[in-house]
């Protein structure tokens, strides 16, 4: 069981990380969102999850209860993540923002 | 000439409801009914999950404050499900989301892949996609855009009501697929056939 929980919580910190590293390495705005939005979503899903196991580790109403609690946040997660990240981008396309391109590489 | 009103009622008889009677034994629960039961049931198994108290004081609490909120508001979460359909509706999103949840890991992995990549600027090709969706209903335009961001290289930008969709796709052959597999997959998860 801990196996698990520790192999889930290096696996989410794997995805944080390369959001994180993404963020500050792609060219624009519109590409940056790509690692924000996904990595971020299967990263806390990855390491809520490892939570939710390892709090049902000594079994009991209580602790079931919690990790229900803990994987609703899950839930809520992948429904808000996509849609902030919509919000976003669709803020970016109003303002006037040009996407990033081939062409635009060395100016 | 003036016609009663109570006639005219009568005329085209609709119940409290909104639905034409027609053939009575298609409806054994008016919908609005059907969805706000189904609406006061998820609501209250959210309410004992978060309260975690099982004493008779905040049970009752619960049940009075989750009939309230469906008796109010008890279309908004249910809005078109058919009372036969929505077994089979809820089935199929269950079915719908472990794909989802696959085709997600692929698109980390696949993103990944790009961000710890040393020559990322060659990989990568930033592209708009345009194309419209046959799927009508909200919900599963919705469901489409937020799963398209959660996928391999794509962002929704931009959905009308109609179903039109911009797409940012990180490269090429991240934007090809699309609409493809997952619109169909979408629209038997949530559209009537």
């Amino acid at each position: 069981m801990d196996v698990i929980v520790i192999l889930l919580l290096i696996c989410g910190l794997v995805f944080f990380t390369g959001g994180a590293v993404g963020i500050l390495r792609f060219p624009d705005f519109y590409t940056r969102l790509h690692p924000a939005g996904k990595m971020d979503t299967l990263g806390s899903f990855l390491m809520v999850l490892a939570v939710a196991l390892y709090n049902i580790h000594d079994f009991s109403w209580a602790a079931l209860l919690t990790s229900l609690k803990i994987l609703l946040i899950v839930l809520f997660i992948f429904i808000l993540n996509p849609t902030a990240t919509h919000a976003i981008v669709d803020a970016g396309f109003r303002a006037g923002m040009r996407p990033w391109t081939k062409e635009d590489r060395g100016k | 000439m003036k016609e009663h009103p109570a006639e005219k009622r009568s005329s085209q008889p609709v119940n409290a409801f909104g639905d034409r009677p027609g053939n009575p034994s298609e409806h054994h629960i008016p919908r609005p009914i059907f969805s706000r039961i189904m609406t006061f049931i998820a609501l209250l198994c959210l309410w004992v999950i978060l309260s975690g108290r099982f004493d008779p004081f905040h049970l009752s609490l619960g049940v009075i404050s989750c009939a309230l909120v469906s008796i109010l508001s008890g279309d908004l979460l249910f809005p078109e499900s058919r009372t036969g359909g929505l077994f089979r509706h809820t089935m199929q999103v269950i079915n719908y989301a472990p794909w989802l949840l696959y085709q997600v890991i692929l698109a980390n992995l696949h993103v990944l892949y790009l961000v710890f990549h040393p020559r990322m600027m060659d990989l990568i090709d930033p592209r708009i996609i345009r194309f419209d969706s046959k799927l009508k209903k909200e919900i599963s335009l919705v469901t489409f855009a937020n799963s398209i961001t959660l996928t391999p290289g794509t962002i929704t930008m931009y959905v009308s009501v109609e179903g039109a969709f911009q797409v940012h796709a990180i490269d090429k052959a991240s934007g090809e697929p699309l609409p493809g597999e997952m619109e169909r997959r979408i629209a038997r998860a949530f559209e009537d056939e």
